[in-house]
């Protein structure tokens, strides 16, 4: 174990600290007008950390601190292929705000560079070191359009919200660590084997959850997601629901499932809970929302539920289950994001569901993607999102939670029906004074129509998801 | 041809991307929509009859069958299609009546053609699809995809109260069709596989288990049918949409409910199919006689007919839990007729509607004195919904009647009510919009069939008697396979008694093969 060993697994992760440090003199250097350099030279970045994801082998490193395997690999290219994206989306839209900052891309990529510490994280301190350097970068970026009240609210509230819950997880992972000894996973893993989970460590364990619920934004721990969501910079928004959902839920699935293995039972009754209610939460708060972003927050609140559903069962399955999800989701958000981004009108932007009205006649490819993915988010076939609810629900009928499979099934009935609404208002509805022309730019459009052919394709070829997802399921539980 | 079936139920998706492909002002594009839809429907149309003449009646056997990776070699979910005596003449239903509702909508529908003709399209492959499926999660894709198109023709072209008709369909159907997905997967991870076939002949699920399958499917079909009491969707939903959106709605969509209970119920869930017979009955019964009460006292045209097609599919499930060789086959011919029937009759209301835009009973009257044409298309087709013999409405209200006097005698009787009521109905509708004087300003300029109607309208009418008249021809063709599925039942039921050894069963296995 030398350290030359040890920067090699790291690679990814060195070439975008590097990169971002790079960019960001460039960006010192050349001020704001460097500003679209620096997007795509941070957006290239994500590429080559992608493909360095790609060919990096199963290893460890730090003394079994930090693990790649085919789980990590499988996150990591979804949260920088995101990143990426989201860096393109936020160039175009702060330039349509006229508010260019170089910093924008640099702070999004210090972000990603904390999630991809995150979901390699083995021990309950490198898992800290990648949160926090996460949630100090999104911070900001919630706050970025410092003139904007919402955005300076939005940021606010997420910063001591956000530091309460990192307070609470750290008081779990002492616990932890205070009645095991140790503070990798395998090892907490091990004492749990040999001499089962004291009440001690039951405490560590509910604290841990508490702060990595909220992260994910899962009832009880949602309410920061709406009013953050909100007033954040739409690309920010669609950053939170993308990179940062599959980071917070990679690192819940790996700091739950690994050290707590052999306490299945335990964690699962907690977990159980706050599924179901986030399901519920999501899809009844989600009707009365005018706001398209406030919807999307709870929309986001209730497949976290889904998702959730998968660790619960606690299983292989259950893992597969869930990686599909957000897989799922990740692409999806993605290409919604874009929609709302779209909605313009006289070089304004505006976020009202009305504001959508009669979509149909006057853009209907615009209007098809918009619906094609939300019906998608709805779990309705023979679009894409019911391959993602097939996985997670089979996994927990098979661990035998099958009640809350039912409870799942008919929030998503409930859940149905605001997506649906949209679909209706951009179908059924007279048109509205129309949005302005274009998506803003032929990048935006490009990545809408990857989006929607994902969603409209996926059942044509649904092993390209399947398979992957099968594979890092199995190297992280053999 | 070896993919002759996917070709089937893929050729619409084809003249939707041919429809998306056109570039041109909107006159141009609707008419380019219009007859490409109608030019694919007619092609598909021919292929479904070219596979009825190539399908081996004989067999009980599926045929044309397809099998392709889908979800990765080892999951057990793949790509299986193939029809079967019972399941190939719903494609051929499906196939021929879509180029009549095309035609139908050629000029009642003026807004955003394009669109429609799409629409219609792949709700066509959808359709075909559910009929065809082999693979339960493929069946599921397909069963509930159509919801979406649907949900559209209603909730942009339909009436007044369209958007609330929409969404009470769609979330009527979708609540039931979940609670089928859970026991779906509940079967995947307990037999491993979701291949029909292979399900039905070499697994066996406990008998406690079978009654929660059960009604996590009846859940769906019963939505579906739509059977009383969860029936309340279809009056709106008929009433709302636009003619050709209901045609489909009743000839086909509510023959997927009646499909699901033959292709599932019966042979997975046998003991419980059995053991829960009189319920069905019973809420059959109830359908048959109190929605035919409903339908006497309508004042909308197509409402009226939408209940009685409530009516009508509650001889269907009667007919098919009797499990009876009478029953299923009649309960088979039931859907088979209903679906032409009730979709000419909604044709026909289609015709009038257009004229006066309007399915008030109260507008019309003495429409024999202008359109005497229109007034015989109309009576055959109310003749057959009321069931008159040398009529297709009469063979399968007949048999299944025969069906269930063998299993329960006082069934029958509740049941040959609703064929009296039936008449009452019917023949006070047909009263009160042809016969009389015909006193109305309105009406008094009202053109006959056009040519374009009459086309459409004529050879249903000839299918009408034809399966009145002769109806072997599709009993040729159903009998076999529906012997075969009562026998699987019947296995299935004594192997649940322990009455059999399982080595009958896997040895039982086998009833596929190539055409």
């Amino acid at each position: 174990m030398n350290i030359a060993h040890d920067l090699i697994v790291l690679a990814p992760e060195l070439i975008l600290a590097i990169g971002s440090m790079a960019a960001l003199m460039i960006g010192a250097w050349q001020g704001d007008g460097a500003t679209r350099l620096v997007s795509f030279l941070m957006a290239a970045l994500m590429v080559i950390a992608g493909a360095a994801v790609c060919v990096g082998v199963p290893d460890t490193a730090f003394n079994g601190a930090f693990v790649v395997d085919a789980f990590s690999g499988f996150t990591k290219v979804l949260i920088l292929g995101s990143a990426a994206l989201c860096i393109l989306m936020a160039e175009n839209f702060f330039e349509k705000e006229k508010m260019v900052r170089f910093e924008m891309p640099i702070l999004i990529g210090l972000a990603t560079l904390g999630m991809l510490a995150m979901v390699s994280a083995s021990s309950f301190l490198a898992l800290y070191l990648g949160l926090e350097l996460q949630s100090l970068a999104l911070y900001v970026l919630a706050a970025f359009q410092r003139d904007n009240t919402r955005s300076t609210e939005a940021g606010l509230k997420y910063f001591v919200l956000g530091a309460l819950s990192s307070g609470m997880m750290l008081y779990g992972i002492s616990l932890i660590y205070g009645f095991t000894g140790t503070t990798t996973f395998t090892g907490v893993a091990e004492v749990i084997g040999q001499s089962g989970v004291g009440i001690g460590l039951i405490f560590g364990l509910v604290f841990l959850i508490a702060g990595l619920v909220f992260k994910i934004s899962a009832v009880p721990f949602h309410m920061w997601a709406p009013d953050v969501y909100e007033g954040s910079p739409t690309p920010v928004t669609a950053f939170f629901t993308t990179a940062a959902k599959v980071a917070a839920f990679a690192l819940t699935i790996r700091a739950v499932m690994i050290p707590f293995a052999h306490a299945v039972g335990q964690y699962q009754q907690i977990i159980v809970v706050v599924s179901v209610l986030s399901m519920w939460l999501g899809s009844v708060a989600a009707i009365g929302q005018e706001n398209i972003k406030r919807l999307m927050a709870y929309s986001s609140i209730g497949h976290m539920g889904y998702a959730l559903l998968g660790l619960a069962a606690g299983t292989q399955e259950g893992v597969r289950g869930m990686l599909i999800y957000i897989a799922f989701y990740a692409v999806t958000n993605i290409g919604a994001f874009v929609c709302i981004q779209a909605m313009r009108r006289d070089g304004e932007a505006v976020e009202n569901i009305s504001d959508l009205a009669g979509l149909a006649r006057t853009r209907p490819g615009y209007a098809f993607a918009f619906s094609a993915l939300m019906w998608s988010l709805a779990g309705l076939p023979p679009v894409a999102g019911i391959v993602a609810k097939i996985y997670v629900f089979l996994a927990a009928m098979h661990a035998g939670l099958i009640i809350p499979a039912v409870l799942g099934v008919l929030a998503s009935c409930v859940g149905a029906y605001y997506y649906l609404r949209i679909a209706k208002v951009i179908y059924f509805d007279e048109p509205a004074k129309p949005l302005d022309a274009g998506l803003g730019g032929r990048g935006m459009g490009t990545i809408l129509a990857l989006s929607t052919a994902f969603t409209v394709l996926l059942l044509v070829v649904p092993w390209v998801l399947v398979g992957p997802a099968q594979a890092a399921a199995q190297a992280l539980l053999p | 041809m070896n993919h002759l079936l996917s070709i089937i139920i893929f050729l619409p998706l084809v003249g939707i991307l041919a429809i998306l492909a056109t570039r041109s002002n909107e006159t141009v594009r609707a008419t380019t929509a219009r007859w490409v839809a109608l030019g694919v429907t007619l092609v598909d149309a021919a292929l479904t009859i070219y596979m009825w003449s190539r399908f081996d009646g004989s067999s009980s056997a599926f045929q044309f069958v397809e099998q392709a990776e889908w979800f990765g070699a080892g999951t057990g979910i793949t790509y299986h299609m193939g029809v079967d005596g019972i399941s190939m003449l719903f494609v051929v239903l499906t196939g021929l009546l879509m180029p009549f509702t095309i035609l139908a909508s050629w000029e009642s529908v003026k807004t955003r053609v394009p669109e429609y003709m799409i629409a219609f399209l792949a709700l066509e492959t959808l359709m075909m699809g559910v009929f065809t499926a082999l693979d339960l999660f493929l069946f599921y894709i397909f069963f509930e995809g159509g919801l979406i198109p649907m949900f559209l023709i209603i909730g942009i072209w339909g009436g007044k109260r369209r958007v609330y008709a929409s969404f009470k369909f769609f979330l009527y159907t979708l609540l039931g069709s979940l609670f089928m997905l859970l026991a779906m997967l509940w079967i995947y991870f307990t037999a491993g596989t979701t291949d029909i076939p292979t399900i039905i002949n070499t697994v066996h699920f406990p008998v406690q288990a079978q009654y929660f399958l059960w009604f996590a499917f009846f859940a769906s079909f019963a939505v579906k049918m739509p059977m009383w009491p969860v029936h309340t969707w279809l009056p709106d939903a008929h009433v709302e949409a636009p003619t050709a959106g209901s045609v489909i709605l009743a000839a086909i969509l509510l023959k997927m409910g009646g499909y699901g209970f033959l292709r599932f119920s019966l042979p997975m869930f046998a003991t419980a199919s059995e053991a829960l017979a009189p319920f069905v009955f019973t809420l059959s019964v109830v359908a048959i006689i109190y929605t035919s009460f409903v339908a006497l006292a309508q004042e909308d045209v197509k409402k009226l007919i939408a209940y009685s097609s409530v009516a009508h599919m509650g001889f269907v499930t009667m007919g098919i839990f009797t499990l009876t060789q009478q029953g299923v086959e009649g309960g088979v011919f039931q859907m088979l007729s209903h679906g032409v029937v009730s979709g000419a009759l909604f044709l026909c209301v289609g015709v009038i509607y257009d004229r006066m835009h309007t399915r008030d009973i109260a507008a019309y009257g003495g429409l024999v004195n202008r359109m005497p044409f229109y007034a015989v298309v109309f009576m055959v087709f109310a003749l057959a919904n009321i069931g008159l013999p040398g009529t297709s409405g009469f063979i399968g209200e007949f048999l299944t009647m025969v069906g269930v006097f063998h299993v329960q005698t006082w069934v029958a009787i509740f049941a040959a009510t609703g064929v009296i009521l039936s008449a009452a109905y019917m023949l006070y509708l047909y009263w009160r919009v042809i016969f009389g004087e015909l006193v109305k300003p309105s009406l008094q300029a009202i053109k006959d069939l056009s040519l374009r109607e009459a086309a459409i309208l004529v050879p249903l009418v000839i299918a009408t008697l034809v399966m009145g008249v002769y109806p072997k021809f599709i009993f040729d063709i159903t009998g076999p396979s529906v012997a075969h599925l009562i026998k699987q039942h019947h296995t299935a039921v004594a192997y649940d008694r322990g009455t059999l050894p399982s080595s009958v069963r896997v040895a039982q296995s086998g009833t596929e093969r190539a055409p």
